[in-house]
């Protein structure tokens, strides 16, 4: 997985409550075998009208946008689905980190799988930052230090952050934990072995 | 003696196989049950790394989200929906796991199969890449819904790295009024507690009125602790939950399944046992529940008004009703059951069992569909499908006017062919009532079986109470 450390670029405010993955990437989006190529559909929903027509009112389609790597959204981001389509889509588009006042569970730990790092703040600063983003073109946000600092109106701002130190860590690694967890084969069996004397029949040989 | 535990730290401390140095547990999966759209990617990501599937045996697969639910024979018209269910046939016989093919009558909604080939038990952990396997809860079994990422550690290493959630007791007291359903109590929850509600919890559901359902209606229950947030959902097995497994095909059988009996008992949660959270529900207020807008929480009884956002506690609110009732075409304050629907879609892992099917069937029975709505009948599985019709319910679906379908998870997440066209409006049996969920521009109101049945046959959403 993809080192997350530093990060500097433009944010896009997501004004949106409860956004579900759903609206982050629709179910006909969701039949392809492949993780990339998913970025285009991203909110396909919001972007586009029923007839194909952009939708202007919407962020991601205004052009001081273009480029962005951050999403400032609302608050239980990602709700729903367990779908990893939903940050396959995001990191896809070049979204590298979302601020929110809160996440839904299963997202938000698909979102450190997949290299984003999903920063939690209060629901006040998360709206100012979302003004700010209007005007701001670049945001820079420094997992290690945690802390988010941009210029506004000439003055340097800076916001800190908490992160659990774990998730803080795999992401500053880009950890593969299947790797991790294969070291422990020789845990794994032993709870195996011990699990077949206790509980039997989760080891027997029924089929269907 | 050691501190007492609840049914949520039992299972879980007997699933941990290491605690890594950073403090999180790696947890032994017992079971895995995989479909075809969070899959592929988690089998290429093994074989693209040289990895095995470690437990094959412990994995069951079959194609759900994305199979036609009429015209079997013809096989798959859409070719990106066949490629998938090809890619899990293939990932499945490479990697020799068990996969029910839509040909075999056993096929069906991954959350129907497992309980009904007793591939889940109490006290096991179970997971799958679908955020509704919170539904085997209801067997005391410690089961929730995994991204593909965790598909493939699941496949590989039998185990996943986890932290523990936090305990929270929902109990609901007193005693249902009659014709109130699992669909209204867990409904009624998410009303209370909201879609954030049990965001970092695992959710035990307890009281005589849990206890007194069905264990088709505690799978209703714990489906949806995902909408309230919850990761998982927990109801204590007990003797309903033997019957319930005795004689299927996974189930242990004759001395083992009386020792297996006696593990499960063990599991129930100690007295004086502690919950972070405890929220209490009296079931005597709960009638039945339909939900008005774009959020399992949007919940309101039969009787109610579409909200107004003049009301609203906050701005953040306002917009949020605001979007929604724009999104839904509703007016603030409009009665709900003056709601006219034009579709209607019965089924899902929350409510495609055959006892959701009998009550339906007990509504259709005599009563015909209004002519101005196209009501599916979807079962969970094919084996619920073949109940069905050997108590004849077929035959009084379609007598009154019901789409009799084949099994699948069709119009809960239109991956199908199964969907609203825009502005459609669904009485709908499934959990999500999301924008675009059912179909681009679609509108759900979600509620039970029965309030369904009942608004296929008036039309528009009505007390079935009354019919």
């Amino acid at each position: 997985m993809e080192k997350f450390n530093k990060l500097t670029g433009n944010a896009i405010p997501i004004r949106i409550t409860n956004v579900d993955t759903d609206m982050i990437i629709p179910k006909q989006f969701l039949k392809t075998i492949k993780r990339t190529g998913l970025g285009e559909y991203l909110f396909f929903e919001l972007k586009f009208d029923q007839d194909g027509n952009k939708i202007d009112s919407f962020a991601l389609n205004q052009d001081q946008y273009n480029g962005a790597s951050i999403l400032i959204a609302g608050k239980n981001f990602g709700c729903g689905s367990s779908r990893e389509h939903a940050p396959w889509s995001i990191a896809d588009y070049g979204i590298k980190c979302i601020i929110a006042p809160s996440y839904a569970d299963i997202f938000y730990n698909n979102c450190f799988k997949n290299g984003i790092l999903p920063i939690i703040l209060d629901e006040e600063t998360v709206a100012k930052l979302q003004d700010t983003a209007e005007n701001t073109l670049n945001f820079n946000i420094d997992l290690e230090k945690q802390n988010i600092t941009y210029l506004e109106n000439n003055e340097q701002k800076e916001i800190t952050f908490e992160i659990d130190p774990v998730k803080k860590k795999c992401l500053i690694e880009g950890l593969d934990d299947i790797g991790l967890t294969l070291n422990k084969s020789s845990s794994i069996s032993d709870f195996e072995n011990n699990q077949a004397k206790e509980t039997p029949w989760l080891y027997g040989s029924k089929i269907i | 003696m050691s501190a007492p535990k609840t049914l949520y730290d039992k299972i879980w401390d007997n699933h941990i196989v290491s605690i890594n140095d950073d403090g999180t547990t790696i947890l032994y999966i017992d079971r895995h049950l995989v479909h075809e759209v969070t899959s592929p990617q988690a089998f290429e990501g093994l074989r693209m790394s040289g990895r095995k599937v470690r437990r094959p045996e412990f994995t069951l697969a079959t194609a759900d989200h994305n199979v036609p639910t009429m015209d079997r024979d013809k096989g798959i018209a859409d070719p990106d929906s066949k490629l998938q269910v090809e890619t899990l046939e293939r990932n499945a016989s490479e990697n020799n796991i068990t996969y029910l093919p839509m040909s075999d009558k056993r096929q069906g909604i991954v959350h129907i199969v497992g309980p009904e080939q007793g591939f889940t038990q109490p006290g096991m952990t179970i997971v799958c890449g679908d955020s509704h396997t919170s539904t085997h809860g209801a067997f005391g079994a410690l089961a929730w819904g995994i991204g593909t990422s965790e598909v493939e550690h699941t496949l590989a290493t039998q185990t996943l790295i986890q932290t523990k959630a936090k305990n929270m007791c929902i109990k609901i007291t007193g005693e249902v009024v009659d014709g109130v359903t699992a669909k209204d109590i867990i409904l009624a929850i998410i009303k209370k507690i909201g879609t954030a509600g049990g965001t970092g919890y695992v959710i035990e559901y307890t009281g005589d009125v849990i206890k007194n359902l069905s264990m088709e209606g505690r799978m209703t229950v714990c489906n949806m602790s995902i909408e309230a947030g919850a990761r998982a959902g927990l109801i204590s097995p007990d003797e309903k939950t033997w019957e319930y497994l005795k004689g299927r095909p996974l189930a242990p059988s004759g001395e083992e399944f009386e020792t297996a009996i006696k593990y499960w008992q063990s599991l129930a949660t100690d007295e004086g046992a502690q919950y972070d959270e405890i929220v209490e529900i009296k079931a005597d207020e709960i009638i039945p529940q339909v939900t008005w807008g774009t959020s399992p929480e949007d919940v309101v009884s039969i009787d109610g008004y579409v909200p107004d956002p003049k009301n609203a506690s906050s701005d953040e609110k306002k917009r949020s009703i605001e979007r929604a009732l724009d999104y839904m075409g509703l007016e603030p304050n409009t009665p709900i059951n003056e709601i006219e629907v034009n579709k209607v879609f019965i089924g899902s892992c929350t409510n495609g069992r055959i006892e959701d099917l009998r009550a339906v069937s007990k509504i259709a029975k005599g009563r015909k569909v209004e002519k101005n709505v196209h009501a599916m009948i979807v079962p969970g599985s094919g084996l619920v499908k073949e109940q069905a019709e050997k108590e004849g319910l077929d035959k009084i679906f379609i007598e009154a006017g019901f789409d009799w379908r084949d099994p699948g998870c069709s119009m809960c997440l239109a991956m199908n062919a199964d969907k609203l066209k825009p502005q459609e409006r669904c009485a709908s049996t499934s959990n999500r009532n999301f924008e675009g969920r059912q179909g681009r521009g679609g509108r759900t109101h979600l509620m039970s079986p029965q309030m369904a049945a009942a608004a296929a046959i008036k039309g528009k959403l009505t007390d079935f109470r009354d019919l």
